[in-house]
């Protein structure tokens, strides 16, 4: 494990040194490229914008008026049924929508029943292994305007499910 | 669809708002949110300015090619719409390195440019099959340490932090090969609509 927060922690810098030596020796203007690329990330982060509002006010419309948490007590029955701990769902269905509310829901997990409980593993497991869709196909398709997203979010969003029961299945076999 | 989910995720919220006495929440989530998300947008800037730079730089010196050439295999097999040798098998390389190392700042920036790469190549605003596999890849999360999990299970004095590691890497590795298999299978279903 040491390895690999070592690893995490040198990959940025040494990556920014190779690009610059390479540079160096292939004789390329570094410092005028690098302004001429970082300008377009900032055209980037204002095109990006209106996309970002528009989703994350809708979502926090559907949040905060309880409606998702209407949904949620809905469908824990069924879950209860097949094993599925009820306090997971709030971060299943959130998880695909919001990347930032689904770290709070599993930091909230973690406090109230402990990081070393089934929960707080499941939790755990659930909020590394798969990442938030909607925003993903928000800022990647907002930012080149690509309007006719075809069958994206679907598969997105089925990848999701089976990335989400796989880890119920895993943390269920391995710490049970 | 992206239209119709969100559409009615604000319709369903205001109309259930309504009916349970909620609305005063629904109007600070309005304002409040929208406000969130200027924050984030303008705290993009900053990532993505260095990041283009640097990347900039790094397609000038031939090292994103480099990269292509050598996971050429893999990725030719995964992308077949995208020729051999074009920048955008570079830019989903650097895309795919940085998400599998936690480095999701460093990847989005990498991922935007390997869409624009691909959008030259299809010339129309509507998704092409590589894209769509591009995203499935992304949505499904290469993580191999996930670090924001890990240091929040230290802050709640977990007993081993790291010990769900090997559980996120079996769950992440199935669910990105299902998102590849779910997206052949779309691909195929919708060639033969045509």
């Amino acid at each position: 494990m040491v390895f690999i927060t070592q690893v995490s922690l040198w990959i940025i810098p040494l990556f920014i040194m190779v690009v610059l030596l390479v540079g160096t020796w292939k004789r390329v203007p570094s410092y005028e490229l690098f302004v001429e690329g970082g300008k377009e990330g900032v055209k980037m982060a204002f095109s990006l914008l209106p996309f970002l509002v528009g989703m994350i006010v809708a979502i926090s419309i559907f949040r905060s008026s309880g409606a998702l948490d209407a949904i949620i007590g809905l469908i824990s029955p069924v879950l209860l049924f097949f094993g599925v701990p009820p306090e997971i769902v709030p971060l299943a269905l959130i998880k695909p929508i919001s990347g930032s509310a689904a770290l709070g829901v599993t930091t909230e997990l973690i406090a109230t029943h402990g990081p070393d409980s089934f929960i707080g593993r499941l939790a755990s497991t659930m909020q590394g292994s798969t990442d938030t869709t909607l925003y993903i196909l928000t800022v990647y398709f907002g930012a080149i305007g690509i309007r006719k997203m075809g069958y994206a979010l679907k598969v997105g969003l089925l990848a999701d499910l089976v990335a989400i029961i796989a880890a119920i299945v895993i943390v269920t076999l391995v710490f049970s | 669809m992206v239209n119709l989910i969100w559409a009615f995720m604000a319709i369903i919220g205001i109309v259930y708002a309504m009916f349970n006495g909620t609305m005063e929440e629904v109007n600070k989530a309005v304002f409040e949110s929208a406000n969130e998300a200027v924050t984030l947008s303008i705290g993009l800037i900053s990532v993505l300015v260095f990041w283009l730079g640097i990347m900039r730089i790094a397609e000038e010196a031939g090292l994103l090619r480099g990269l292509a050439k050598i996971f050429r295999p893999v990725v030719v097999r995964l992308f077949p719409d995208i020729p051999k040798d074009h920048p955008a098998i570079g830019y989903i390389l650097s895309n795919i390195t940085a998400n599998m190392f936690g480095l999701g700042n460093a990847a989005t920036p990498m991922g935007i440019k390997a869409m624009e790469q691909m959008k030259k190549l299809s010339g129309s605003d509507e998704a092409s099959r590589s894209m769509i596999t591009f995203l499935a890849i992304n949505t499904s999360s290469l993580t191999l340490i996930p670090t924001t999990v890990i240091a929040i299970r230290m802050q709640y004095d977990s007993m081993s932090p790291t010990e769900i590691v090997g559980t996120t890497i079996i769950a992440t590795l199935i669910g990105t090969m299902s998102a590849i298999l779910i997206d052949r299978l779309f691909y195929y279903q919708s060639t033969r609509r045509k």
